[in-house]
C-alpha cells in the first residue's frame, strides 16, 4: 500500500503538487492521467524516493519513503535509464548486478517477447526498441511496486500494442502494485483498474475504470474530457 | 487493442458477449475448454481481473462451468445454446425494429421491406 498524505512539492515559488492525499492499494493497476506539467512525473519520482516532499508524507507499507526504496521498487523513468555505450546484454547484466531481485530467466523470456537483439548497442536501437528494453529491465525485477512513467512516449501504435501485451503477460497481477502515467489512454485503458486525473498539481478526479463504463457509459478518455478542459488533454 | 472495445459498455461484459456469440455460431463447442484467465487476458490485451469477471458472469448465466483445478468449460447443455441464440435473435430484431421506426417506417412498411429483401436474397442463392 502506498499512502500519500497532504503531499506538497514546491520548486522555488512554483507548486508542482498541492496537498495530495491518495492511497494506492496493493495489487491494483493505476493510471495517472493529465496534461503536461500537471505533476505526474513529480508524483512518480516522489514515490520512487528520488524527490522529497516539501510538505506532507508518503508511506509505503507504513514506512516513510527514502532512497532505500529503490531496492524494492522498479521504476521506468523517461530519462537516464539506459547507457548508450552498452550492448543490450550488458544493460541486462548491469541491472542483474544492481538488483538482487532481478530474474535472469524472465529477462530471457522478455528478450524474445520484445524481439530485441542482445548484441546490439543501445545507441543503435530505435526509439521503440529502447522503450521495449526499458520495459524489459523493470519487468524482469521481482518487486511489489512497479512505476512506469510515460512508457509509450514517442512510440508508434504497433510498439504500444506490443508493450500493452508485454504488461499483461509479465505483470504479476494481484501482487504487484502498478502505477502508469500516460497520455496514450486508449491503449492502456483495458489494463487499468483505477484512473486518477492530475491537473495543476492536484487530483481533480478519480474513478474505477469498469464502473465508469457501467454506470456512466463512458470510456476513460471520455470521462477525462468531462473532467478537464479539452484543449488541456489533447 | 482497445479499438476492439466499445466505449459504452464494461469490457468484461463485451468479452462475455463475444464468447456467447462464438458459442452460438458454433465456433466454440459444448464442453470445450476456454483459455485460462491469464491466456485470455493476454489474447485480449486486458487486465486478468476483467477476464475473471467475464468468466464469473458467464458462470452465473450458466454458459460456462468451472471445474476445480481443471479450468473453465463451455456448458454441455444443449438447451443453453438454443436459449442464447433466442436471446441474441430477440436483441437483434428489437434493435432493427427500433432503428427502422426511428427513420420513420411504420410496421407494415418494415414487414414489407423485410419480406422483399428475403425474397431477393432467396433468388440470389
Amino acid at each position: 500500500m502506498i499512502m500519500l498524505e497532504g503531499v506538497t512539492k514546491q520548486y522555488g515559488t512554483r507548486k508542482s503538487l498541492q496537498d495530495i492525499s491518495y492511497t494506492f492499494e496493493k495489487g491494483k493497476v493505476y493510471g495517472i492521467l493529465g496534461p503536461n506539467g500537471s505533476g505526474k512525473s513529480t508524483m512518480m519520482k516522489m514515490i520512487a524516493g528520488l524527490v522529497y516532499p516539501t510538505g506532507g508524507k508518503i508511506l509505503v507499507e507504513g514506512k516513510p519513503v527514502s532512497r532505500k526504496i529503490a531496492a524494492s521498487l522498479a521504476f521506468l523513468s523517461t530519462e537516464g535509464m539506459l547507457y548508450q555505450n552498452f550492448k543490450v546484454e550488458q544493460m541486462i547484466h548491469f541491472f542483474a548486478t544492481q538488483y538482487p531481485d532481478f530474474q535472469r530467466e524472465k529477462a530471457e523470456e522478455l528478450l524474445a517477447f520484445m524481439e530485441l537483439d542482445r548484441r546490439q548497442k543501445v545507441s543503435r536501437l530505435s526509439k521503440g526498441q529502447q522503450g521495449r528494453l526499458k520495459l524489459l529491465l523493470v519487468l524482469s525485477r521481482n518487486t511489489d511496486i512497479l512505476l512506469l512513467d510515460e512508457p509509450f512516449i514517442g512510440l508508434d501504435p504497433m510498439v504500444r500494442d506490443m508493450i500493452v501485451k508485454g504488461l499483461v503477460s509479465f505483470i504479476d497481477f494481484g501482487r504487484q502494485t502498478v502505477i502508469i502515467t500516460t497520455h496514450e489512454i486508449n491503449e492502456i485503458e483495458p489494463v487499468l483498474e483505477e484512473a486518477l486525473l492530475l491537473d495543476n498539481g492536484r487530483i481533480t478526479a478519480f474513478c474505477n475504470v469498469e464502473e465508469v463504463r457501467e454506470k456512466d457509459g463512458l470510456s476513460v478518455l471520455e470521462w477525462l474530457k468531462t473532467n478537464v478542459k479539452k484543449e488541456a488533454v489533447l | 487493442m482497445s479499438a476492439e472495445f466499445k466505449t459504452s459498455k464494461p469490457i468484461y461484459s463485451q468479452i462475455a458477449d463475444r464468447i456467447i456469440q462464438q458459442f452460438v455460431r458454433g465456433e466454440l463447442h459444448p464442453g470445450e475448454k476456454l483459455p485460462s484467465v491469464r491466456e485470455m487476458a493476454i489474447q485480449s490485451g486486458v487486465n486478468p481481473n476483467t477476464i475473471q469477471r467475464t468468466y464469473g458472469e458467464l458462470e452465473r448465466l450458466g454458459v460456462v462451468e468451472t471445474k476445480r483445478g481443471q479450468g473453465t468449460f463451455m456448458t454441455e447443455q444443449n438447451e443453453m445454446k438454443l436459449k442464447l441464440r433466442h436471446d441474441i435473435q430477440k436483441e437483434m430484431i428489437e434493435a432493427f425494429i427500433e432503428s427502422m421506426r426511428s427513420i420513420g417506417l411504420n410496421d407494415h412498411e418494415i414487414y414489407e421491406s423485410v419480406n422483399q429483401s428475403l425474397k431477393r436474397s432467396d433468388h440470389e442463392s
